[in-house]
C-alpha cells in the first residue's frame, strides 16, 4: 500500500517536473520531438535510480555515522558524476545498441537537477504514510526515485508531443520557440493539479 | 574588454535567464515572491564569484581530463560553505529556498560559466564576469518574483497594494511557467523593436 | 591526472570542515533563537527558559517536546511541539497552553500547505488560528464544523483544517500528560 502512495504521490501530485521544477533544463531542451524525449526519460531513470540508492547508503552508513552531514552536496553530486560516467562506459561495452540509443543523453544527466534534486529529497524530507511522518526506507527510496523518474519521463513525452503539434501551428513571432512552450507546460502543470489531493 | 563592460554584458547582452535560458529550475521554483527570488539570485551570485574566481587561479594546474569534476567539486564546495552561512545567519530563507540552495550545484550558469570563461581568463576579470551574470540572473528572479507576487497576491515585496487575494495560479505551479512565458514574450518583442 | 582531482577534493574538504567548525555554533543559536521565539510567542508570560528545561513525552508511540514556562519557581503553562499530516506534507505547531489548561496561543513552525489556501493556518496569513486562542479544549470541541466540531475550518482548505485540529488535539492530549507527570512529582 505504502508503495502506491509514493507512486501515485511521485508520478501525479507532486510531478517533479510540474510541480517540483526539477529538471526544467531536459524538459525544454530535448523535448522537441517524442522519441529523444524517450530516451531521455530512459536514461535519467536509470541514473535517478542508481544515483539514489547509492546516496542512501552514503548517507546513512557514511555520512551520519561520521558526522560529517555537510559533506552532503559535494560527496552527492561527485557520486552523480562518476556515476553517469561508469554507465556511460560499461553500456558501451555491454549494450552497444542502449548505448546508442541513451548515450548521447548521459552527459546531460550529471546537471539534470532531478538527480540531484531526488537524491537529497529522500534522505532529507518526511513523507507521510496515513498521518505517521518519516523518513524512508531504502526500498522506499528507491521505488520513489523510479517513480520520481517515470513522472519525469510521462511529463516529458506528454509535453514533447504537445510540442510536435506547436511546430505545424501558426504562433505570433513573439511567442515562437520557448514562451509558447513555457506557456504550454503552465497548461499541462494546471492539468496536473488536478491530482492534488489524491493521496 | 573592460571590466565595466563585463559586468553589464551579463545584465543585458548575456542575461542568462531571459537570453540564455540556463537556470530554469530555480528560476520557476523560488519565485513565489520578489523577495524569495532576488534571495536565491543573491545565493547564486555568491557561488558564481567565488567559483569563477577560484576556478580561474586553479584552472593552469588541472589537467584537460578532469576539468570537469575539478569544477564541480569547486563549485559544490562554495555552494556547501553558502548552505552553512545561510543556516547560521539567514536560517528563514534557507528554509523557504530549501532544496535549490544545494541544487546550485547542478545549476548550468555555474558551472557554464566556469568551463566558458573563468577556465580561460584572469582572477578579476572572471570575478566581474561572475557578478555581471550574478546581478543579471537576481534581475531575473527578482522581476519574475515581482510579477508573480504581484499577480498571485495583490503584493510586492510583502507589501499589500490592494485588498485582495490575488489569482492564486500565479503563486501555484503552472503560473511560473506562464508567467516566465509571458516576460520572454515580452522581452522578445522589446528586443525586435530595438534591433 | 588522479592526484590533482585527490588534491582538489581533499583542500575543499578541509576548507569545508573549517567553514562547519566555524558555522556550527551560530546554526545552533539560530535554531534555539527559532525555538525560544515560537515558545515566547505562544505561551503564558514566563521568566526561565524553556528550552533548556525540555521534557519529552510520550504519547501514542511517539515523542513529544513539551517546555515548561515557570514564572519564579511555579509551572505557569507549557508550550508543546506536535505535529499532524496535513495536505501536502507535515504540519508542525508550537501551541500554547497555561496550567489551567486554556490554549493561548498556537503558532506554525513548519509546513508545507498550498500557497494561498492552506498556508492560511499561520498566524500572519489569516485568523484562522486565533480562534483556539482563549479556549479550553475541554469544552472546545476541536473538529472542523463539517464533522461536528466548533472549529471555522478554512475555505477550500478542510484537509489542513482537520490536521491542524488534530495537531492541536495531539498538544492537549501530550499536556494533560506533561501535568500528570508534574503532579506525580509532587511539583518537583
Amino acid at each position: 500500500m505504502e508503495y502506491i502512495i509514493i507512486i501515485i504521490s511521485a508520478v501525479f501530485v507532486n510531478n517533479i517536473l510540474l510541480s517540483q521544477f526539477l529538471g526544467v533544463c531536459p524538459f525544454l531542451g530535448v523535448s522537441n520531438k517524442v522519441s529523444t524525449a524517450a530516451g531521455m526519460s530512459g536514461a535519467v531513470t536509470f541514473v535517478m535510480a542508481v544515483a539514489t540508492l547509492v546516496t542512501y547508503i552514503l548517507q546513512y552508513y557514511v555520512l551520519i555515522p561520521l558526522e560529517i552531514e555537510f559533506m552532503q552536496t559535494v560527496t552527492f553530486i561527485v557520486v552523480i558524476a562518476s556515476l553517469v560516467q561508469m554507465v556511460e562506459i560499461i553500456m558501451k561495452k555491454i549494450s552497444p545498441s542502449l548505448y546508442q540509443a541513451l548515450g548521447i543523453f548521459l552527459p546531460l544527466i550529471t546537471t539534470n537537477c532531478a538527480v540531484l534534486g531526488v537524491a537529497i529529497l529522500v534522505v532529507s524530507k518526511e513523507f507521510t504514510f496515513g498521518g505517521d511522518p518519516h523518513m524512508l526506507n531504502m526500498a522506499q527510496s528507491v521505488v520513489f526515485a523510479v517513480a520520481s523518474a517515470l513522472g519525469f519521463g510521462l511529463a516529458m513525452i506528454l509535453f514533447a508531443g504537445l510540442r510536435e503539434q506547436l511546430e505545424l501551428a501558426n504562433v505570433p513571432k513573439s511567442f515562437k520557440g520557448t514562451p509558447i512552450a513555457l506557456i504550454t507546460a503552465g497548461i499541462l502543470a494546471l492539468a496536473f493539479m488536478g491530482f492534488a489531493g489524491l493521496v | 574588454m573592460s571590466r565595466l563592460a563585463l559586468i553589464s554584458r551579463g545584465v543585458i547582452k548575456e542575461n542568462p535567464v531571459f537570453v540564455l535560458l540556463l537556470g530554469m529550475c530555480p528560476t520557476l521554483g523560488t519565485t513565489t515572491s520578489a523577495i524569495n527570488g532576488m534571495g536565491m539570485g543573491i545565493a547564486t551570485t555568491f557561488v558564481l564569484i567565488m567559483s569563477n574566481m577560484a576556478i580561474s587561479s586553479i584552472s593552469g594546474l588541472i589537467p584537460n581530463k578532469v576539468r570537469i569534476p575539478s569544477y564541480i567539486v569547486v563549485i559544490a564546495a562554495f555552494v556547501t560553505i553558502l548552505q552553512l552561512l545561510m543556516q547560521a545567519f539567514t536560517p528563514g530563507l534557507y528554509e523557504t529556498l530549501g532544496l535549490f540552495i544545494p541544487l546550485i550545484v547542478v545549476n548550468c550558469i555555474v558551472l557554464g560559466r566556469a568551463e566558458a570563461f573563468a577556465s580561460k581568463s584572469g582572477v578579476l576579470d572572471s570575478a566581474a564576469d561572475g557578478v555581471g551574470i550574478g546581478i543579471g540572473f537576481t534581475l531575473s528572479l527578482t522581476v519574475l518574483g515581482a510579477v508573480r507576487e504581484l499577480l498571485g497576491s495583490a503584493s510586492i515585496f510583502g507589501i499589500k497594494l490592494i485588498n485582495s487575494d490575488g489569482m492564486l495560479v500565479f503563486i501555484l505551479a503552472p503560473g511560473a511557467f506562464i508567467a516566465l512565458g509571458y516576460l520572454l514574450v515580452i522581452f522578445n518583442k522589446f528586443k525586435s523593436r530595438i534591433s | 591526472m588522479v592526484a590533482t582531482l585527490s588534491v582538489i577534493t581533499l583542500v575543499s574538504s578541509a576548507l569545508l570542515g573549517g567553514v562547519y567548525a566555524l558555522t556550527k555554533g551560530p546554526i545552533e543559536v539560530a535554531m534555539t533563537a527559532k525555538t525560544n521565539s515560537a515558545i515566547a510567542s505562544v505561551s503564558p508570560k514566563f521568566d526561565n527558559d524553556p528550552s533548556s528545561q525540555i521534557i519529552l513525552v510520550e504519547y501514542l508511540g511517539k515523542s513529544y517536546k513539551a517546555y515548561p514556562a515557570k514564572m519564579g519557581d511555579k509551572i505557569v503553562g507549557y508550550a508543546i511541539e506536535s505535529y499532524a499530516s496535513g495536505f501536502g506534507g507535515r504540519i508542525s505547531i508550537m501551541v500554547g497552553f497555561t496550567i489551567d489548561g486554556v490554549i493561548s496561543s498556537i503558532s506554525v513552525l513548519s509546513h508545507t500547505e498550498t500557497p494561498g489556501l492552506g498556508d492560511k493556518i499561520e498566524t500572519s496569513k489569516s485568523d484562522f488560528s486565533t480562534q483556539f486562542q482563549g479556549k479550553n479544549p475541554q469544552e472546545f470541541r476541536m473538529v472542523v464544523k463539517k464533522d461536528g466540531g466548533e472549529v471555522d475550518a478554512i475555505t477550500a482548505s478542510t484537509i489542513t483544517s482537520r490536521a491542524y485540529c488534530e495537531a492541536v488535539t495531539t498538544a492537549w492530549e501530550v499536556f494533560k500528560l506533561c501535568v500528570e507527570q508534574t503532579e506525580k512529582q509532587g511539583g518537583e
